[in-house]
C-alpha cells in the first residue's frame, strides 16, 4: 500500500462547496493524509523542516487547490519555493524524493470546452500545468495527469457528490495500487482512469 | 488680632492652600511643603491672619491624621505585608529602631530627659511616605530594587507609628484633660484591658461580617453621597468607640483599616474618605506651619540648619549601611538611602502628640518642626544632586571608559526604556543584528545588559545631556518605550524639540494616550495591548472553528480598521467639551467605536478577488444566454 499526501490549499474554503465535498470523502482514509496549508500557516511561515518530513513520509504527492489565474493559491507557490530546497529535492544531491509521484488536483471555474486550444482560455489544462510537470521532472518524481473539476460554480448537488465519489475512488485506488501505471502516464485527466472522461 | 468670622478664616485657610500648594508644586517641592508655607505665611509671623484660634482648628485638623491612619490601614494588604515580610521585619524595623535609638542617644547626650529622647529619637527616625513614594514614582524608581526596598521601609514606618501612639501616654509627664472623655475610669485595671479588648474584637467582627451587608444595603439606594456619608460614619463611630475605651482614635481607625483592607469595599472607601482626608491633613499642615515659631528658629538658625544636615547624613548612612547587609547593590543603595533620609510627615503628628503629653519641650517642637520641614523642602534637590553628581561620578565609569572607543561603532537606534515593552523590541533587533543604544534608569537592568554587551546609558532619558551622551545626533531612529505615559510625552517633546531628525517610534499605553502622542507629533504609536488583545481573539475563533487564515485576515483588517477610527476619532475628541468626566469620555468613546464596527462590518468581509457568489451568478447568466 502506498501512502499519499494531500496538500490542500483554498483561501476561502469555509465559501467552497465542491471543496467541502471533496475534502470530507478523503479525510480519515487510512494511510492518506490531509494537510491542510492555509490551516496551518495562516501566516504563511511555513515550517520547512516539518514539511520535508511529511514528504518523506508518503509516496504520493497531491497539490489540491483551486485552479486560480491558471495556478495556485499563493500559499502553495510560497510551499514550493521554500520547501523544495536545492540540494535536498532538486540538484545533484537533491534526491530525497525521486521516484515519488505527484498530480495536481483542481477545481476550476471553466468548463472542459473553455480550457481548450480553440476555447476561451486557449489553452488545454494539462498545457497550462507545464511548470508542475517540469518540477516534478526537476525532482526526478512522476508527472501524473490531474483530476480536474470543471464549471465548479455551476454543478448541482448530486453531481458535486458524484466528483467527491470520483475523488476518493481515485486517491484509494492509487493507494491501493490498481492502476497501471502506462494509462497513469498516459492519460489526460486522472478522471478517465476511473471511465469518467471529460470529452469534447 | 480679633475674632475673625468663620467664613473670613475658611477663606484665609483655603486660598492659602490653593496658593501655597500650586506654588510648591510649580518648584516641585510636593503638597505638604505647600501646605506648611502657606501655614507659616497666614500665621503670626508673617501676615498674622491666624492667631490663637489655630489651636482650636488644630482639633478638626487633627481628624485628618485619624483619617489617613485609616487610608494607611486600607493599603495595608495582608498579602502583600506577608510577601515583603522580610524587607519589612528586617531592613525596615532596623531602619527604624537603630536611627532610633542613634538620634535617641544624641539628644540624651545633649541634655534632653530619657522620655524626650526616645520621643524625638523615634519621630525623627520617620521617613516622608509621601514625598518618598511621589518622587520615586515620577522618576519610575519604584520597580528597581531600591524602590521596592523602599517601600518596605516606609510600610515599617507607618506600622512603627502605631506603637509610638500607644508608646506616648506611658512615658508622659503629664496627662492632657481630653482624657476626660473616657468612661472606662470608674473600672479597676483587668476590667479595663477587657472593654478594651471587647472594642477591638468588636471592631473585628464589625469588619468582617457587618460592613459588608450594610454597605450593599446603602449602595442600592444608588447614591454616592450616601456611600460617602456611610464610610465617615463609620470612621467617626469606630474613633468615637475608641475614645470612650481610652484608647488613641488614630490607633482604632487604623485597626479597622487593616481589618478592612481585604474587604471587596476597600477600594471604595478609599476613594470615599481620600477627598476629606486630603483636605484635612492640609489644614492639619497649614495649622502646623502656623505654630511654627519663628523667634525660637531666629535665634537658632545654626543649629537648625547643622541639625537638618547632621540628621540627614545620620539617617543616609545608617540606610546606606543597612542596605549592604540585604543586598542592595551599587548605586541602589545611595538611591535607597537619599531617598530617605528625610524627616516625614509623621514627625507633625507625633510632635503635637508628644506636645499634648508634655514629653518633649515646646519650644524645642517648634525648633525640630522647622528642621523637619526643611530637611522635605530639600528632598527634591537632594535626589538631583544624586542624579546628576554623586551617581554619574561614582556609577558610571563604565560609560566613560568606554565612551572613547564607541566613537565608530555609532548605533542608528535608541531605545528609552528597556522595561517590559522596550526589552521585546530591543532582542527582536538585536536578533536580526542591529544593536540600538539603550537608555534605562534600573541600574540592576543596567548592569545586567553591559554584561551582555549592550550598549547602554544609565538615567533618565528625557535628559539632554544623556540623549546626547547616547548619540541622538547621529542616530536615526528612537524607539520610546518607557513605563509611563506620561515619560513617554516628555520624552517626544524633548526629541521633537533637540534632535528633530529621529524618527520617533512609541510605545502608546491606551487610545487616550494615543491621542497625546498623535498630538504630540508623533506618526508611529503602538498601542501595547492591541496586537495581542487581536491575537488572543484569533486563538479563540479558532477554536469556535473558523478557519485559521480566515481569523488571520480578519485580525489584520479589524487592526487596519481600528487604526482608522483612532484617527477618525481624534477630531472628535476635541470637540468634546472638556467637563465631561474621564470615566464618561470612556465610554462615550468607547460607544463610538462600537457604532463604527457596526458601520462597516461589511469591511470585513473583502476579498472579493476570491468570492465565488459573485462568479458563480456571473457565469449562470452566461451559460443560460
Amino acid at each position: 500500500m502506498a501512502s499519499v499526501l494531500i496538500l490542500f490549499a483554498h483561501p476561502v474554503f469555509e465559501k467552497s462547496r465542491i471543496n467541502k465535498a471533496l475534502i470530507q470523502k478523503i479525510s480519515d482514509l487510512e494511510e492518506v493524509t490531509l494537510h491542510d496549508l492555509y490551516e496551518e500557516y495562516p501566516d504563511f511561515d511555513i515550517d520547512v523542516e516539518r514539511e520535508q518530513e511529511l514528504l518523506l513520509k508518503h509516496d504520493i504527492i497531491v497539490f489540491h487547490h483551486p485552479f486560480y489565474w491558471y495556478s495556485t493559491p499563493p500559499i502553495l507557490k510560497q510551499w514550493v519555493d521554500l520547501v523544495l530546497e536545492y540540494g535536498w529535492a532538486y540538484g545533484t544531491k537533491g534526491t530525497k524524493l525521486r521516484n515519488k509521484k505527484l498530480f495536481n488536483a483542481i477545481t476550476a471555474g471553466g468548463g472542459f470546452n473553455a480550457y481548450q486550444n480553440d476555447g476561451h482560455h486557449r489553452y488545454t489544462i494539462k498545457e497550462l500545468l507545464i511548470p508542475f510537470d517540469q518540477t516534478a521532472f526537476l525532482c526526478k518524481m512522476t508527472y501524473y495527469p490531474p483530476f480536474v473539476v470543471h464549471n465548479a460554480h455551476l454543478l448541482k448537488p448530486k453531481e458535486i457528490e458524484a466528483f467527491a465519489d470520483d475523488y476518493l475512488k481515485i486517491i484509494t485506488g492509487l493507494r491501493d495500487g490498481v492502476f497501471n501505471e502506462d494509462d497513469l502516464v498516459k492519460a489526460n485527466y486522472m478522471n478517465n482512469l476511473i471511465g469518467k472522461p471529460y470529452t469534447l | 488680632m480679633e475674632i475673625k468670622s468663620f467664613l473670613f478664616q475658611a477663606v484665609v485657610y483655603l486660598a492659602s492652600a490653593i496658593i501655597g500648594v500650586n506654588i510648591a508644586k510649580r518648584m516641585g517641592l510636593g503638597v505638604i511643603i505647600g501646605y506648611l508655607f502657606a501655614g507659616i505665611v497666614i500665621g503670626p509671623f508673617v501676615l498674622g491672619f491666624v492667631g490663637e484660634e489655630g489651636k482650636d482648628l488644630m482639633h478638626v485638623a487633627e481628624f485628618g491624621v485619624v483619617m489617613m491612619l485609616f487610608v494607611i490601614g486600607l493599603e495595608l494588604e495582608p498579602n502583600l505585608l506577608w510577601r515583603m515580610r522580610k524587607l519589612i521585619l528586617g531592613l525596615g524595623a532596623l531602619q527604624v529602631l537603630i536611627t532610633s535609638l542613634l538620634i535617641g542617644f544624641i539628644a540624651y547626650f545633649f541634655g534632653q530627659t530619657w522620655q524626650s529622647s526616645v520621643a524625638i529619637g523615634s519621630i525623627l527616625a520617620l521617613s516622608s511616605t509621601a514625598i518618598v513614594m511621589q518622587t520615586l514614582s515620577e522618576k519610575s524608581l519604584l520597580k528597581t530594587t531600591a524602590g521596592k526596598s523602599a517601600f518596605a521601609v516606609l510600610l515599617a514606618q507607618d506600622i512603627a507609628v502605631i506603637p509610638l501612639l500607644a508608646l506616648f501616654p506611658l512615658i508622659a509627664t503629664k496627662i492632657p484633660e481630653m482624657e476626660t472623655g473616657s468612661l472606662i475610669h470608674d473600672f479597676n485595671g483587668w476590667q479595663q484591658t477587657l472593654i478594651v479588648l471587647v472594642a477591638i474584637a468588636g471592631i473585628i467582627f464589625f469588619g468582617r461580617y457587618l460592613l459588608g451587608p450594610i454597605f450593599s444595603w446603602v449602595s442600592k439606594t444608588r447614591q454616592r453621597e450616601l456611600f460617602m456619608a456611610t464610610a465617615l460614619l463609620m470612621v467617626f463611630a469606630i474613633a468615637e468607640l475608641m475614645v470612650i475605651v481610652g484608647l488613641s482614635p488614630a490607633l482604632g481607625t487604623f485597626l479597622a483599616g487593616v481589618v478592612l483592607a481585604n474587604s471587596e469595599y476597600r477600594h471604595e472607601l478609599e476613594s470615599d474618605i481620600d477627598p476629606f482626608k486630603g483636605l484635612l491633613l492640609g489644614l492639619f499642615f497649614i495649622t502646623v506651619g502656623a505654630t511654627i515659631d519663628f523667634k525660637i528658629i531666629a535665634a537658632n538658625i545654626f543649629t537648625v540648619f547643622f541639625l537638618v544636615f547632621g540628621l540627614m547624613l545620620l539617617k543616609a548612612i545608617v540606610l546606606f549601611v543597612l542596605a549592604r547587609f540585604f543586598g542592595v547593590k551599587s548605586d541602589q543603595k545611595i538611591i535607597f538611602a537619599v531617598s530617605l533620609s528625610q524627616m516625614g510627615e509623621f514627625a507633625f503628628v507625633l510632635f503635637s502628640f508628644a506636645g499634648q503629653y508634655a514629653i518633649i519641650d515646646q519650644a524645642l517642637i517648634s525648633l525640630l518642626i522647622s528642621v523637619v520641614a526643611i530637611s522635605m523642602a530639600l528632598t527634591p534637590l537632594v535626589f538631583l544632586l544624586n542624579e546628576r553628581v554623586i551617581l554619574p561620578r561614582f556609577f558610571t565609569k563604565v560609560k566613560q571608559e568606554r565612551a572613547t572607543d564607541d566613537i565608530d561603532e555609532q548605533h542608528k537606534v535608541i531605545i528609552a526604556g528597556f522595561g517590559r515593552y522596550g526589552n521585546i523590541v530591543g532582542r527582536f533587533l538585536r536578533a536580526n543584528g542591529v544593536s540600538a543604544t539603550v537608555l534605562d534608569n534600573d541600574s540592576d537592568r543596567v548592569d545586567l545588559l553591559r554584561k551582555f554587551g549592550y550598549k547602554v546609558y544609565y538615567g533618565d532619558a528625557s535628559r539632554f545631556d544623556l540623549m546626547k551622551a547616547a548619540g541622538a545626533e547621529k542616530a536615526e531612529i528612537i524607539i520610546i518605550a518607557m513605563d509611563t505615559p506620561q515619560q513617554c510625552l516628555e520624552m517626544v517633546s524633548l526629541v521633537k524639540k533637540y534632535f528633530p531628525h529621529l524618527k520617533i517610534l512609541s510605545r502608546a499605553y491606551d487610545r487616550n494616550d494615543s491621542y497625546d502622542l498623535m498630538e504630540a507629533g508623533v506618526d508611529h504609536i503602538y498601542r501595547e495591548t492591541v496586537d495581542s488583545s487581536l491575537r488572543l481573539g484569533t486563538d479563540a475563533l479558532k477554536m469556535l472553528g473558523f478557519r485559521a487564515y480566515k481569523t488571520h485576515r480578519a485580525a489584520r483588517t479589524f487592526l487596519k480598521h481600528d487604526e482608522k477610527s483612532l484617527i477618525d476619532l481624534i477630531n472628535l475628541r476635541n470637540d468634546s467639551s472638556s467637563y465631561i468626566s474621564v470615566a464618561k469620555e470612556k465610554i462615550t468613546e468607547l460607544e463610538d467605536l462600537i457604532l463604527r464596527d457596526l458601520k462597516d462590518e461589511q469591511i470585513l468581509e473583502r476579498d472579493m478577488g476570491w468570492d465565488n457568489k459573485a462568479l458563480r451568478k456571473g457565469m449562470a447568466k452566461e451559460t443560460n444566454d
